[in-house]
């Protein structure tokens, strides 16, 4: 039997404790469990979200109004005042577990609900590390199915795979006996996975603000966020769109006749057409801009013939959005040079250079945070710990997306970390005067680049400069009650 | 009192053994004039007009025979709990009869955490029959205060 409690009384110096400490003797010596959450004057600590959903019955010894009472939704209670509890702790607790089946529920029969709502009353900084959490700790599992199928079919199909219709002829053709349909199959498996990477983030941001209401614009808005390319950037905005638009929705005062169609109908509707109309009408346009204008600088800056600096700029843009529109400039403007130098003989082509920067700064990002998550472990959450893994992987075979999680969980601290070793990397690869003729990246790439053993100093330097920024800036202004131990545990 | 931090929860000269009372008024009005004396309220009136306001939303007695007025309030310089004994007994309002322990819990109004979390395991205390009876027992103002600085967790 699994009790949980709240008190609270009107000065929050006595009674709400003294009450605690006779329902927490009387439920022991019954042998129950309880866990009593203090609503006082000296700071009450919400109990975990997991408690409150394991347990059987829930007792309301409050004078004052019980504060965030809608996590304990669909639970049946007993609500008393706060001296009763004190003086009849032993009936009280007797009385709440003999009425389980026939007690009213917390918010009236509404049923159980998903367990990761974030708590009102903490923190403002508090609160959005956990809506971002949530998001992340919901997209990883994506990321490491979807990367590890990727690069599984880099391994057996060879990067040809991903090049122009390879992946559709093999699919088409369905010879189970060609290694080449094994490799298609798991390319487009893994690119599926993939393309639910930015609406389950965005949906899953809007999830934790908004609960329910908030997952179909969070979904949405970040679909929309990947059609008008704006990357994972674009989706943690609609996350939080989309969140606290149907947050505000489901705030508003509705005649009676409406609110049953509220929930199902009315808020997804309108939370979604202005989450979606947003990133189309205010952000299509200045994707695109933003792209043609980096894309001409770009080619201005390859024209000075500067190779180091444009490493390094290219290195930036690959790590800033990793997906988005900027890391698609870069990535494109290389691949588009490589298009145009088929025929050219010379290893070591300004262009091939270009490639192989790219690809190499597109490595770094998962394995700079994966050596980070190596090094000190307690830096980061148990679910960014297993993403570490994964993230080894997918960055040997250059799926930047590795490091998505980290960057979205953390953005001010991970993103200038990662751009900076990914800057590094590329400018070593200017530096160095290494070329690439394939477009694409990753080991199976390796025997393509004209200097194998450089190129693997490069990759490895830019991942150690990255898992070191990552370590220092994870230890600026670490506020220690907002571990992402404590976060987890706080959204499990 | 130039260092408020380190005052202890309670002391000797807060502590009232075999206290003489008809009321809960003058058994409160008696506990207070020791904090007045001692520097923890530094307005007796005040103080003593913010406890009754506590006091008249609901009475403050408890089963077990204790009574607990108790307020925040302005007039408090330092996180303090006075405490008498009466033989006979004060009315403070409990189903089950007269107080025989009586705890007067003064928390200044900016307290932070630290002190009101001593408050708070000092309330948590008063529940535990073995806590009480060996208020009960003790024969001295400084036994009584040495017992509930030592249980209660600072």
């Amino acid at each position: 039997m699994k009790i949980v409690a709240v008190t609270s009384c009107i000065t929050g110096i006595a009674h709400t404790y003294m009450a605690a400490e006779a329902l927490e003797q009387a439920a022991k010596k019954a042998g129950y469990e309880i866990s009593v959450e203090t609503q006082g004057s000296a700071g009450s600590t919400p109990l975990p979200q997991a408690v409150i959903d394991a347990a059987d019955v829930v007792i309301f010894a409050t004078d004052l109004e019980v504060k965030d009472k809608n996590r304990f939704n669909g639970k049946p209670f007993l609500q008393i005042g706060v001296s009763k509890a004190l003086a009849e702790a032993e009936a009280v607790v007797a009385s709440a577990v003999a009425s389980i089946s026939s007690a009213p529920l917390v918010g009236g029969s509404a049923g159980p609900r998903l367990s990761t709502k974030v708590v009102a009353n903490e923190r403002t900084a508090t609160r959005i590390r956990k809506w971002l959490m949530t998001g992340v700790s919901y997209m990883i599992p994506f990321v490491a199915a979807g990367g590890i199928l990727i690069a599984l079919a880099f391994l057996l199909g060879g990067y040809e795979i991903a090049l122009g219709t390879a992946k559709d002829d093999a699919l088409a053709a369905g010879n189970l006996s060609d290694v080449h349909y094994w490799a298609a199959l798991c390319l487009a498996i893994g690119g599926t996975a993939f393309a639910f990477l930015l609406p389950v983030l965005s949906g899953f941001i809007a999830f934790a603000i908004a609960d329910r209401p908030g997952l179909v614009p969070g979904f949405v808005g970040g679909a929309v966020a990947g059609a008008v390319g704006a990357g994972f950037l674009g989706a943690l905005i609609t996350g939080f769109l989309g969140g606290f638009v149907a947050l505000g929705l489901s705030r508003l005062k509705v005649p009676n006749w409406l609110k049953p169609v509220m929930p199902v109908v009315l808020i997804p509707l309108v939370a979604s057409f202005v989450t979606g109309g947003l990133m189309f009408i205010v952000l299509g346009a200045p994707i695109k801009a933003l792209m043609d204008a980096l894309t001409a600088g770009l080619t201005q800056l390859a024209d000075s013939g500067n190779l180091p600096l444009v490493g390094l700029v290219l290195g930036l843009m690959m790590a800033f959005d990793m997906g988005g529109p900027v890391n698609k400039v870069a990535y494109l403007f290389a691949t588009g040079l490589l298009a145009t130098q088929l025929a050219n003989t010379n290893p070591t082509d300004p262009s091939f250079v270009i490639m192989a920067m790219v690809m190499a700064a597109g490595m770094t990002p998962p394995l700079g945070l994966a050596l980070a998550t190596v090094i000190r472990k307690h830096l980061f959450s148990n679910v960014e710990r297993q993403n570490g893994k994964a993230a080894w992987l997918l960055g040997a075979f250059f799926i930047t997306e590795g490091a998505i999680p980290f960057a979205a969980a953390d953005p001010l601290r991970v993103i200038p970390s990662i751009m900076i070793g990914s800057g590094f990397t590329g400018a070593l690869v200017g530096i160095f005067n290494i070329g690439l003729r394939a477009p694409h990246g990753g080991l199976v790439v390796f025997p393509l680049v004209s200097n194998p053993v450089m190129y693997i100093v490069a990759v490895a330097i830019g991942t150690v400069v990255t898992a070191l920024l990552v370590l220092v800036a994870k230890n600026i202004k670490k506020n220690p009650e907002t571990s992402d131990e404590a976060l987890e545990a706080a959204i499990a | 009192m130039t260092d408020i931090q380190n005052v202890a929860l309670t002391s000797e000269d807060i502590v009232i053994v075999g206290l003489v009372a008809e009321t809960k008024e003058d058994a409160t009005r008696q506990l207070a004039q020791t904090l007045a004396a001692a520097g923890r309220v530094t307005d007796l009136e005040g103080f003593l007009v913010d406890v009754r306001a506590r006091e008249e939303q609901m009475a403050t007695g408890l089963p077990g025979g204790i009574g607990i007025p108790h307020a925040r309030s302005a007039h408090v310089t330092v996180p303090s709990v006075a405490v008498a004994t009466s033989v006979k007994g004060v009315n403070f309002g409990a189903a089950d009869g007269p107080a025989h322990l009586i705890f007067l819990i003064a928390a200044p109004d900016g307290a932070d955490d630290k002190h009101l979390h001593i408050l708070a395991s000092l309330a948590r205390k008063l529940v535990h029959e073995d806590f009480r009876q060996s208020l009960r027992e003790a024969r001295t103002g400084a036994d009584i205060a040495e017992i509930i600085i030592r249980e209660v967790k600072q």
